[in-house]
């Protein structure tokens, strides 16, 4: 088994996949739960989706449809994407999501992180966040889809919504997203320094040697999205995931 | 040959989960809470994601007991209780104040870790089964076998002979047990992909 979590993350915009670059230019992959049942027969051992439009557009979130993918997948879900009230979160966990992502709402709302990781469990909620590298080299973190700059330095922030009750933090690098050029290592780093809870790594995967990177810098699991759905250097849509026993021989030393 | 399975529909965990891999291996499945169609079913499913009390209490109202306790304890027809499903098999939980089916001598107990371990709960995540005896369940018994689990309360079987695999998390815990026509399993085989499904795929075929 495993000792990291290999955690492929799928982006859902009006209920088809997409899959963008640094943040911009969503291009169309297909239908979600095809995607899910080619995982289904690779052993992939969690999944993660999340709703790239869902807060910006202030759309309710698309419950038939995540429950479509969660009773189509064969492996635990976790689930990001317009969540800002425990009523929205109480209805996921019905329908069978096992872990919800924040991530606006950790900045519009943060007393959420408390009240949900109360009545569900800090096991059950990650908060998100979305970083981008500024004029001088600072990582300053990005809300709502990478559209609004937060003011709070990166670590206080990290370290607040540990203690709010935060069971995982996942970073994701706006510069790396969709690039497959490998993790943004410093930052894994400078993030899991400062943790006690795991943080999973997200934006930059490219190849099962970036994994092994991102743990050897701290990240407790990974997460890819373009390596998995992209094959080739024309980024033709492949839905793919490695040979399980090879990411163990790989992984686990 | 394509099979039906029933599961028991009392108003908790995620059914169409268990449905869609029943159906991804060649059955069907019926959910329901119909009194005629538990007194027809071949074998049943009991699922579960909640609170021992408020399940028994569904299951009691829907006035579902005892033509489950007949069809299973008389008639011997097979069931799988999951997760929450496995511990309603037993007699208590320390989880309420319920009396379970009691078809297998057993009570589900709360994880406590006191200190020393700082095990978190609940148990989340995926971890191994270690096979104690011989079943329909795990035909191949070699190979390495990991599941899909989520729960805050185990089950304690007082005979030994009904643990089917143990799985470690501080101390080891029973997580599958099988008394004749009577399956236990406390992790999720629809979550736990080709094991999940290989294991369902023998209760249907081969219990």
């Amino acid at each position: 088994m495993l000792r990291h979590r290999i955690i492929p993350t799928l982006l859902l915009k009006n209920n088809g996949l997409v899959k963008t670059t640094k943040f911009k230019k969503p291009v169309y992959v297909g239908d979600p739960i095809n995607a899910v049942k080619i995982f289904n027969e690779k052993e992939v051992d969690e999944l993660v989706i999340l709703d790239i439009t869902a807060t910006n557009e202030k759309k309710e979130i698309t419950y038939d449809k995540i429950e479509e993918i969660v009773s189509e997948s064969f492996m635990p879900i976790g689930y990001g994407g317009g969540i800002h009230k425990t009523e929205q979160i109480e209805k996921l966990f019905k329908i069978g999501v096992e872990k919800i992502i924040l991530n606006s709402s950790a900045f519009s709302n943060p007393k959420l992180i408390k009240e949900a990781s109360d009545i569900y469990g800090s096991q059950s909620i990650v908060v998100s966040i979305d970083i981008k590298k500024d004029f001088f080299g600072n990582y300053k973190i990005h809300s709502n889809s990478g559209t609004l700059k937060q003011k709070k330095e990166l670590i206080t922030s990290v370290q607040e919504f540990e203690a709010l009750g935060a069971g995982e933090i996942l970073v994701n690098s706006i510069d790396r997203d969709g690039t497959m050029t490998g993790y943004d290592l410093t930052l894994i780093q400078q993030v899991s320094n400062n943790l006690t809870i795991p943080m999973v790594a997200s934006g930059g995967a490219g190849k099962v040697e970036h994994f092994s990177e991102a743990i050897n810098n701290g990240a407790s699991a990974v997460a890819a999205g373009a390596m998995f759905v992209f094959h080739g250097k024309h980024r033709a849509v492949l839905i793919s995931y490695p040979k399980y026993e090879e990411l163990e021989k790989l992984l686990n030393e | 040959m394509s099979k039906l399975i029933t599961i028991i529909d009392y108003g908790m965990g995620n059914l169409g989960s268990i449905a869609n891999m029943i159906k991804h291996i060649g059955h069907k499945s019926n959910i329901t809470s119909d009194h005629s169609h538990i007194k027809e079913a071949e074998k049943i499913i009991l699922p579960g994601v909640g609170h021992f009390d408020k399940a028994m209490q569904n299951i009691n109202s829907l006035g579902i007991h005892d033509i489950v306790k007949e069809r299973v304890l008389k008639e011997k027809i097979p069931v799988l209780g999951i997760c929450l499903g496995m511990q309603l098999l037993c007699s208590t939980s320390e989880e309420g104040k319920e009396k379970g089916f009691d078809f297998i001598n057993a009570q589900a107990k709360k994880f406590n870790f006191n200190g020393e371990q700082k095990l978190k709960v609940p148990h989340m995540g995926w971890n191994y089964t270690e096979i104690k005896k011989d079943s329909v369940l795990f035909i191949d018994k070699k190979s390495e076998q990991r599941f899909y689990f989520v729960h805050s309360y185990f089950v304690d079987c007082y005979n030994e002979e009904d643990i089917l695999t143990h799985t470690d998390y501080g101390d080891k815990f029973v997580s599958s047990f099988i008394k004749d026509n009577i399956y236990g399993v406390q992790f999720h085989p629809e979550k736990s992909h080709k094991f999940g499904m290989k294991l369902l795929k023998n209760f249907i075929e081969k219990a």
